[in-house]
């Protein structure tokens, strides 16, 4: 599979070991875990793009006889993960939930990254002054606790889903802006951003071609993470009454509901948990793979895994 | 270089870079923390020196004494303290931004650590073509890979090397993608801070035999920065000796470690490791006291006058100054009780 070849190079006696770069479905094959993680992602895009008109009269359809039912067969195929107090299928309700679910928490996280890592990048290595005007206003949002803000904020705004994300998305962006600032401290520092300075490359080239790419796999990572914590906000402000409201189906306001069930019906609780889970572990495994498929440096890992295989 | 070639100044060249009392102070803008108002590292402090075309200007001293600094302020990575420096006659320090991106093309650097000058996420093709992203006007879109190619050999690697990333070379082999980095856009001036300090010696030989090399076909002008004595004086036509920040000595390479005329330069040579070691050199060996004193806080007058068995009371209170003579020839030091000139060759 890898080619390995024996350079004789310029004068100099030494071996440099070279692979053929490969395509990235063929390193993505090799990471068992991660594939794992990309279907299970690819299952639940499908059910965010086309889960609603699939199964939307379904997970609103009261069922008497299956009240709190619990997960089997007796209810029929769709009761497989039990029924909710009104009988309504459990599954399909998930399924049904992932749209409401994914991309408010997607879009938040999304937009957080984006704009604090813009913040972060223009206050590492713009000026001192527009650096400590940034830090100072992401202090403020971090020294209100994210929910008593979300709460203050959607108290006066209506509790619609846009306010919803950007209340999130605010009260995270701070994270990332933190951690790129950092990032780009330390980045800018480094001798080939002075050879860069010294081809007489402006700020903006700098940052786009020597600080992003470096900074970008963090920001991925810190994504995966916060995905699920952006989730679990949205559940508690969706408890609080000023999240998503009730007719809408959302996994976090499904946890928070079967929360008074816990006794009698803990699958109600206990499914949506673990799509949460399930997605946030899937992202994260995926990112790490992602993060060590773009690094020149660490691509070999994945690269050497399938010939270890061959070996034994 | 050969030592009898004459000097390019005796030619009667102009300089294509004339510094004068170019000084760096470190700390001396104060910041947020409670100590730094009060501590000014005087890096550099008044270091003066021509550089004609073509030839190679070595610059020699102790870790610490400056030599990065001047390097680094020549190329605006910092702003100086005080000071001018003139490339072919324009102030490189009240330059603007477009006298200043054609001033890059004319003067380019060579750094001392191969790994970190280079984006280790770049493949070499991009890494050798950013500076032509950078001026587009250098070299059309469609002839860059062939040119990145082209020049790839010409340092002595191979073609199918700029599709590889830098973790996948030597030392040496990465000092050459640095180089040709430092080629594209056909400098004048090439400033090589320390280029060979990171490589193993066999490895040294080869890098700084393609520097005579690039320096013969494209005559370009070399401030070659080293603290290997025997480095600078293989590499260089005139050598500047630093010490503390300041420019102790200057003179031709023949001059300067033939019949060194300030005492730093004596006890510096003397401190070099020879293979003909007999009980005569130890003798003439200088053992200097004390320690180089920091630049924080020099000595008054002369720099070197704490460790200097010349000193009296004069060196306290008088900066001797080091006069760069128009000519370029002339051998000059920073002392006020400097050795004779010796008119003869040397050895």
């Amino acid at each position: 599979m890898t080619t390995v070849t024996t350079t004789p190079t310029s004068g100099e006696a030494e071996a440099v070991i070279i692979r053929r770069a490969q395509p990235w479905w063929q390193l993505l094959w090799r990471d068992k875990f991660a594939c794992v993680a990309a279907v299970w992602l690819t299952v639940l895009a499908f059910c965010l793009i086309i889960g609603p008109e699939l199964l939307g009269d379904t997970a609103t359809q009261l069922n008497l006889r299956a009240r709190n039912a619990v997960p089997g067969l007796e209810n029929g195929p769709m009761w497989i993960l039990g029924g909710d107090p009104l009988g309504r299928s459990l599954l399909a309700r998930l399924i049904v939930g992932a749209r409401n679910t994914i991309s408010v928490a997607l879009t938040a996280v999304f937009i957080a990254m984006t704009v604090g890592g813009t913040l972060g990048m223009v206050a590492g290595y713009v000026g001192k002054w527009v650096s400590h005007v940034i830090m100072r206003l992401a202090d403020v949002v971090q020294s209100f606790p994210s929910l008593l803000l979300a709460v203050i904020v959607l108290y006066m705004l209506e509790p619609r889903v846009g306010n919803l994300i950007i209340v999130l998305a605010t009260t995270r962006t701070p994270i990332y802006l933190r951690v790129t600032r950092a990032e780009v401290l330390e980045i800018r520092e480094r001798v080939f951003v002075d050879a860069s300075r010294a081809l007489g490359s402006g700020r903006f080239h700098i940052l786009r071609n020597h600080i992003a790419p470096i900074v970008a796999p963090t920001l991925l990572t810190i994504m995966t993470v916060d995905f699920a914590s952006v989730m679990l906000s949205e559940s508690g402000l969706s408890f609080l009454g000023i999240g998503i409201q009730p007719p809408a189906i959302t996994w976090g306001l499904m946890v928070a509901q079967g929360r008074n069930y816990l006794a009698q019906a803990w699958w109600l609780a206990f499914f949506p948990g673990l799509m949460i889970m399930f997605a946030t572990l899937s992202a994260n495994i995926l990112s790490s793979w992602l993060r060590l498929a773009t690094d020149p440096v660490q691509r070999w890992r994945l690269e050497t895994h399938k010939k270890e295989e061959d070996d034994k | 270089m050969n030592p009898s070639t004459p000097s390019p100044a005796a030619a009667g060249k102009k300089p294509i870079l004339q510094v004068r009392g170019l000084t760096k102070h470190f700390g001396a803008s104060g910041g947020f923390g409670l100590t730094s108002r009060s501590k000014v590292i005087r890096a550099v402090d008044g270091v003066s020196f021509d550089l004609y075309p073509g030839e190679t200007l070595g610059l020699v001293g102790e870790s610490g004494c400056g030599k990065s600094t001047v390097a680094r302020t020549l190329l605006r990575l910092e702003e100086p303290t005080a000071g001018q420096a003139l490339f072919d006659g324009k102030d490189i320090f009240t330059m603007d931004g477009a006298e200043m991106r054609n001033l890059r093309r004319r003067m380019q650097v060579i750094f001392q650590d191969p790994y970190a000058s280079l984006n280790p996420r770049m493949r070499v093709e991009d890494i050798i073509s950013e500076p032509w992203v950078i001026h587009p006007d250098v070299v059309p879109i469609d002839q860059r890979p062939d040119r990145v190619r082209d020049l790839l050999e010409s340092v002595g690697l191979r073609r199918d090397h700029a599709e590889r990333y830098p973790h996948q070379f030597s030392g040496g082999q990465l000092q050459r993608i640095g180089i040709a980095r430092a080629m594209t856009l056909n400098p004048q001036v090439m400033i090589c801070d320390e280029p060979v300090s990171a490589l193993d010696l066999s490895i040294q030989a080869q890098v700084i035999n393609l520097l005579e090399e690039i320096q013969d076909r494209h005559q370009i002008a070399y401030i070659f920065i080293a603290h290997d004595l025997s480095v600078v004086r293989h590499m260089s036509d005139r050598v500047a000796v630093m010490y503390l920040g300041r420019v102790a000595e200057l003179g031709t390479e023949r001059q300067v470690y033939g019949s060194p005329r300030h005492p730093y330069t004596k006890a510096l040579l003397s401190a070099e490791p020879t293979i003909n070691f007999t009980n005569e050199m130890q003798s003439r060996r200088i053992l200097l006291q004390g320690e180089v004193p920091s630049p924080a806080n020099p000595p008054s007058g002369c720099r070197f006058r704490t460790r200097c068995w010349k000193a009296e009371e004069r060196c306290k209170v008088d900066i001797p100054e080091l006069v760069v003579q128009s000519d370029g020839d002339g051998h000059v030091a920073a002392c006020h009780f400097p050795e004779p000139l010796s008119t003869g060759p040397a050895h």
